[in-house]
């Protein structure tokens, strides 16, 4: 698999990567690029979940409220410190992980459902405390006029501005495949193996000197940053916030797009998110309970396709196959 | 002194209605092994079921209560029937994402058909008592008290009957109790229909007091996990006592400090609790 550079799974991403960054150049909907631009931001949120929960094997239940913090901090630092969007984005990603780490050292001394409960009581915490610590976050009234990205000048006179739509779609892709292409190398890396021996067996790889409290938090750490920064990006581009961004139905929602596209996959998030932003973006407008045909399908999905779409693609993929040899 | 009298009783009545709650997912974890996060949906179809037969049909308050603990009861088992069973063998994490999905379904249900706004139960029982300087309604003490006798009728039935053997002995070891002809699926079905019986109970006991809403659910079971974690999951006395604690802590806390912080208090006990014990005050290494 590895090493050839012509392979078929080659050609395919760079096939979907032409495909995605020509996407601006022939949509010219307005309403279609927003809906690109979601699906990046959900996709990168999901995509950090996944390397706790999918490869640490960790069901870390505040991720929402990381994505909360990176675009509160984010929103504040900018309206009330008056910083520019490049310092705040590093800033709000660093307090994210600060945020982590003090969350994460007491819960992760927890495991299997304490672990989590407790995150998702630290999730409301974090919501309640956003809501009514009005001086700072302006409680319910919510954070208003959060502007795009600060243009970046080059040499020459040159100057790259994010105003438009394309330019902001482009910055939240190279974000998304940066997320990507990180936590890929981490996953397909020593220190990713030692992820997934965490999810294993716990006790078995701590006998094989691997520190589960060290490898557990560090795998929480990163996920914390990128579901920051994926949080400063939908800040910048929403330009509103609402205590609602960190609240456990985002950590939900994340959690919905891992399961359905396939946890512990690196299309799985990715796949989830799109289809799923897609539907509920297209749902927008029409009367019909969005939420309990969510439901129904979430269900039926845990019951009979237990490994999401990537696990049901891969099964027929086998039979397939199966059935060519014979 | 007085509004201290106020604080505790308030309390204790709303630490009934939690510790009913916790009875019926702490029951519910000791069999399934895994945190059943629709528990606190079943609680609020109990409220609805409460509300509908004491409005719309005009029952009176204890046969409406009666008749939702049945009703609930039977969900409880097509719950367990459709949903669980069948991720009986998978992960503890599909039963989790399923139990999401039974949380939208309900909730969005009940918005769509009973609407978001506060409903409104008719003032039952309101002769109001003065002891010591404190005012007590009757509603509370009748809430109060049936939490007492329906403790002491699950603890009876649990201890007293073959059926409910069962259960403690599927609990304590279910590979051991199928050895020895205990029907582990039907253990399952009936410790759901209790588990939301009770949720149903504890709902239709505090509707007349608090809003029926479709939100209503969400609260109380994150306290209800709160309790049973500081109680050790499966222990059905840490779930009575740790009901109790956090009744107190909840009242105490918002009587005295600010009940916009009223969930921070509950969950920052939990979080100090973990902190120091990661299994839980009465849970096992």
């Amino acid at each position: 698999m590895a090493g050839k550079l012509f392979s078929f799974k080659n050609l395919i991403i760079l096939l979907l990567l032409i495909f995605a960054f020509t996407i601006p150049c022939w949509v010219t909907s307005r309403f279609i690029l927003h809906i690109v631009i979601m699906c990046c931001i959900w996709a990168m949120a999901a995509t950090s979940m996944n390397l706790m929960m999918g490869y640490t094997g960790q069901i870390n239940l505040a991720h929402g409220a990381f994505f909360g913090i990176g675009a509160y901090s984010a929103g504040l630092l900018i309206l009330k410190v008056g910083m520019n969007f490049w310092p705040a984005l590093i800033l709000a990603c660093i307090i994210t992980v600060f945020v982590g780490l003090i969350i994460g050292l007491p819960a992760l001394r927890t495991r299997g459902s304490y672990f989590a409960i407790g995150t998702m009581c630290f999730n409301v915490i974090v919501t309640v405390i956003i809501d009514s610590w009005e001086d700072l976050t302006e409680g319910a009234r919510g954070l208003l006029g959060i502007p795009r990205p600060a243009p970046i000048s080059l040499p020459f006179g040159m100057e790259i501005t994010f105003t438009s739509m394309p330019a902001m779609y482009y910055l939240v892709l190279t974000s998304l495949l940066l997320t990507i292409w990180i936590i890929y190398r981490i996953v397909h890396s020593m220190l990713g193996r030692t992820f997934i021996a965490i999810k294993g067996n716990e006790e078995l790889s701590e006998s094989l000197g691997i520190s589960a409290m060290r490898t557990k938090l560090l795998s929480f750490l990163i996920s914390t940053f990128f579901a920051g920064w994926a949080g400063v990006l939908y800040a910048s581009y929403i330009g509103f916030l609402s205590p609602e961004i960190s609240d456990y139905h985002v950590t939900f929602e994340l959690l919905i797009f891992c399961m359905i596209g396939g946890l512990g996959t690196m299309v799985g998030p990715l796949i989830g998110a799109i289809i799923l932003t897609i539907i509920s973006e297209l749902l927008h407008g029409i009367a019909i309970p969005r939420m309990v045909a969510y439901g129904f399908l979430l269900v039926i999905i845990t019951i009979f396709l237990p490994g999401g779409i990537t696990g049901g693609i891969k099964m027929l993929w086998l039979r397939w196959n199966r059935k060519g040899e014979q | 002194m007085s509004l201290f009298i106020q604080q505790v009783l308030n309390g204790i009545m709303l630490g009934s209605v939690y510790s009913l709650v916790a009875l019926g997912l702490t029951l519910e974890y000791g069999i399934l092994h895994i945190p059943n996060f629709a528990h606190g949906v079943l609680y609020m179809a109990g409220a609805y079921v409460t509300f509908l037969l004491a409005t719309a049909v005009g029952l009176n308050f204890w046969l409406a209560m009666l008749i939702a603990m049945i009703v609930l009861g039977l969900i409880g088992i097509l719950i367990e029937r459709l949903v669980y069973r069948p991720l009986m063998l998978e992960s503890h994490l599909s039963s989790f994402i399923a139990a999401i999905g039974l949380i939208f379904i309900f909730v969005d249900g009940a918005l769509n058909i009973f609407g978001p706004d506060f409903k409104r139960f008719p003032p039952t029982h309101t002769q109001a008592f003065h002891i010591l300087g404190v005012t007590i309604t009757l509603q509370r003490i009748i809430i109060i008290g049936v939490t007492v006798i329906l403790i002491v009728l699950l603890h009876l039935f649990i201890k007293k009957t073959i059926m409910g053997a069962t259960i403690e002995a599927t609990a304590q070891d279910r590979e051991g109790a199928q050895l020895m002809g205990i029907n582990v699926k039907r253990v399952r079905m009936i410790v759901f229909a209790l588990g939301s019986a009770l949720a149903a109970a504890a709902a239709a006991l505090i509707a007349p007091i608090h809003l029926v809403h479709p939100g209503m659910g969400g609260p109380v079971i994150l306290k209800a996990f709160v309790i049973i974690i500081l109680g050790g999951m499966g222990s059905m006395p840490g779930a009575i006592i740790g009901g109790f604690i956090m009744g107190l802590v909840e009242s105490l806390s918002g009587g005295y400090i600010s009940t916009s912080y009223n969930e921070v208090f509950a969950f920052g006990v939990l979080v100090i609790v973990l902190t120091i014990r990661p299994t839980g005050l009465f849970g096992a290494k």
